[in-house]
């Protein structure tokens, strides 16, 4: 018999009717699942009352698969069979990993779609495969705990995944047969746990999350405006963590015990030792160190000193975000703590010293990004009633096409709010044209060489008809976590084609930075590129009416004197358009027009003569 | 009679109305619906209606509309754990049958 949970008012469901909803922190060293039940949001447990899974996989030749604890207590016996810290390697390709090697233990196996998978007894396996291990236990564990399916999930990523990444991430899900409301960035979920975003005081307020987990360190400074948030920069070091803390003690204690190096299960047991003097250090003032029977008492003031250097440089990277995001450190209106590491006393007070605040610290930093994501399950199931806001995100670059002269037009302008589709009408340029091509391309600049190339894919079966009669809509559609799908239709025929882009590597914070402000440096540059390119265009398109129309009807009309004189200005036009500036360009076209408008005239004529040929002249009275 | 909440229930919804930081108190109602003729309605509070009864069980307002009363008298709620899953239950005497998925009954 199940159990009920409290509705927010008005929104009870029919029995059997639940939209269970679930946030999945899915992470490098751990992952959690939370719900929101009876307006609260918490994590769910196992069986033995563990929140946090090891995101850790093993595999065995028999098929059989283990995930999280039992997994990780494998990890040293069974190295090659398993899987730690697969989401280093979610959405990489095989060049990518090769970087890795020698830092992971795997065998990399080459796919057809460059994808590097993991050789294991069970077989290749990919990363995607290996994520979405993790997620079927954090599915099954909240269907047991919530007591019927998921309607749907929000999966937390690092807020600096490219679209590569965040693709990875949700082919892992649907894998796992879980389908994803959206992806939602790490440091935003954070927020959203504190509520930041329901608080209604300001229009824009920035907000820095510091993320200091186990082996990596994240700082994201972000901007929320009306509900929308922004990454503005991200910063920190996938290579420092909680872990190096407890290197230093275990240096410290080597130290002591007036020994350079050990032994494996020395060192193993000082490991163990650091680990727990860090954390007893989290609540007291003084601990006593004790290892292979050698005792001595360290204090809170001399692991501050020894691991200040660990402190600085995460302070540093901090000082460089908000630079990043050309911001002083006042502009930081709220600072939110995430990651176990951050229960460490001088981290806190090291973050409030250099905010000149006090974080957010009352969430349990290693459940803060779940909860944040489950709230907002929670909202797009619709248990909430509307008036609660949507989060929303925003497309860094715009998103265009290229059209004839190559030139870019854009479809979806830069800072749109996504979700978003928008449809646009294009013509072919020749007569007879039956194949358009659809040049996929982001960034500010005006023409496609200064701008970044995302896909290609041709229209084809346009039914025959003069240049400009054909109308194509082309329609671009960002979904709610930035993947673009582009597809173009030929109205009269209905014939279609569609692409979506999934490109093989995303942009840094840095090279969208680069991309927006060349376009405002060159502004005036593209400006007259642009007019330029245009007025080709316009020339091109000007002989191609005259050249066709010479092909049709040009020995019929004209004397051989007439066609000497338009082909000199037609030669004309060509060599000014080859060379000239954008005026002249101009001035030439009006030229060649000016000198066929008598062919121009004479050929209405013919047309009427043929439309009425034939035809009893009574009939045109009307 | 009167609708009550067990000790432990009441904790519960009063620990849930803090974290949601608003709402005076706890509606129990039911609805037509479910496979088994009528369902309970479980939702927090932050308007009464014109007809509503307020019953206090353990410092908890529990409101309820006069129509879903009839079916709902005497009813106590109680709050248990059930392997992994943990929520609200009712034992309502007016109940004579149940679909055995404890969120619909007959009368």
């Amino acid at each position: 018999m199940a159990l009920l949970q409290i509705s927010e008012p008005g929104m009870s469901t029919a029995p059997h009717q639940h939209r269970l909803a679930a946030g999945i922190d899915l992470g490098t060293t751990n992952s959690l699942v939370a719900s929101v039940r009876s307006g609260d949001a918490t994590t769910l447990a196992d069986d033995k009352g563990e929140h946090l899974l090891p995101s850790v996989v093993r595999y065995f030749d028999n098929g059989a698969i283990l995930v999280g604890q039992q997994a990780q207590a494998a990890l040293t016996d069974d190295l090659q069979n398993t899987i730690a810290s697969a989401k280093r390697l979610l959405g990489r390709g095989v060049a990518d990993v090769k970087t890795f090697n020698g830092v992971l233990p795997y065998e990399f196996v080459k796919s057809d779609s460059n994808v590097p998978l993991i050789r294991t007894v069970a077989g290749d396996k990919s990363p995607i495969e290996v994520s979405s291990e993790i997620l079927k236990t954090l599915k099954a564990r909240a269907e047991n705990t919530l007591g019927g399916d998921l309607k749907g999930v929000v999966i937390t990523v690092p807020a600096y995944f490219d679209d590569a990444q965040r693709q990875a991430t949700k082919d892992a899900a649907r894998l796992a047969d879980l389908t994803v409301y959206r992806l939602l960035n790490e440091p935003t979920a954070a927020a959203v746990a504190y509520g930041l975003d329901q608080e209604e005081a300001l229009d824009e307020k920035i907000i820095a999350v510091y993320d200091l987990g186990g082996g990596t360190f994240d700082i994201s400074i972000l901007r929320l405006n009306r509900g929308v948030f922004e990454v503005l920069a991200t910063g920190g070091d996938s290579a420092l963590g909680g872990d190096d803390f407890d290197h230093a003690i275990a240096e410290w204690i080597l130290q002591q015990l007036g020994e350079t190096s050990a032994d494996q299960q020395t060192l193993r047991k000082i490991m163990v030792e650091a680990r727990r003097v860090k954390e007893v250090l989290s609540d007291k003032e003084e601990v006593n160190v004790s290892v292979k029977g050698f005792e001595v008492s360290f204090s809170r003031d001399q692991f501050c000193q020894l691991v200040e250097p660990l402190v600085k440089k995460t302070l540093f990277a901090c000082r460089r975000a908000l630079r990043d995001a050309a911001l002083e450190k006042e502009d930081v209106m709220d600072v939110v703590m995430v990651g176990g590491s951050t229960r460490m006393p001088i981290i806190r007070e090291r973050v409030e010293a250099f905010f000149e605040q006090p974080p957010h610290v009352d969430i349990d930093p290693d459940k803060v990004v779940a909860v944040g994501a489950a709230i907002q399950a929670d909202l797009l199931a619709g248990n909430k009633p509307d008036s609660e806001m949507l989060l929303l995100d925003v497309i860094p670059l715009s998103l265009g096409l290229e059209t004839y002269g190559g030139l870019v037009e854009k479809i979806i302008a830069r800072n749109t709010t996504i979700p978003i589709a928008k449809a646009q009408e294009f013509t072919t340029f020749k007569d007879n044209q039956n194949a358009m091509t659809i040049h996929v391309l982001q960034g500010e600049r005006e023409t496609v060489e200064e701008n970044r190339s995302l896909a290609k894919f041709t229209l084809r079966g346009i039914p025959t008809m003069v240049a400009g009669a054909a109308r194509i809509k082309v329609t671009f559609q960002v979904d709610a976590d930035g993947l673009l799908n582009v597809s173009a239709e030929e109205q009269l025929t209905g014939v279609k084609s569609a692409i979506e882009v999934k490109p093989s590597y995303g942009l840094s914070d840095n090279q969208i930075e680069t991309m927006i402000t060349d376009s405002m440096t060159n502004a005036k540059v593209d400006m007259e590129a642009r007019k330029l390119r245009e007025q080709q265009v316009e020339a091109d398109r000007t002989l191609e009416a005259l050249d066709s129309a010479m092909a049709n009807d040009g020995d019929d009309l004209l004397s051989e004197d007439e066609k000497k004189t338009l082909s000199e200005a037609r030669a004309n036009l060509v060599a000014i358009k080859a060379s000239g500036t954008t005026e002249a360009i101009e001035t030439a076209i009006k030229a060649m027009e000016t000198a066929a408008a008598f062919y121009v005239a004479r050929r209405m004529d013919g047309n009427i003569r043929t439309a009425m040929a034939g035809k009893d002249i009574n009939k045109f009275k009307d | 009679m009167a609708i009550t909440l067990t000790e432990v229930a009441a904790e519960r919804v009063s620990s849930f109305l803090d974290n949601r930081g608003k709402g005076i108190g706890l509606r129990l109602g039911v609805k037509t619906h479910g496979c088994s003729g009528m369902a309970y309605v479980m939702e927090f509070v932050d308007e009464m209606e014109e007809h509503d009864e307020i019953f206090e069980s353990h410092g908890v307002k529990i409101i309820i509309d006069p129509k879903s009363l009839v079916y709902l008298d005497g009813t106590e709620m109680d709050f248990q754990k059930e392997g992994l899953s943990e929520g609200f239950k009712f034992s309502n005497p007016n109940e004579s049958g149940s679909c055995g998925c404890g969120e619909s009954f007959t009368v």
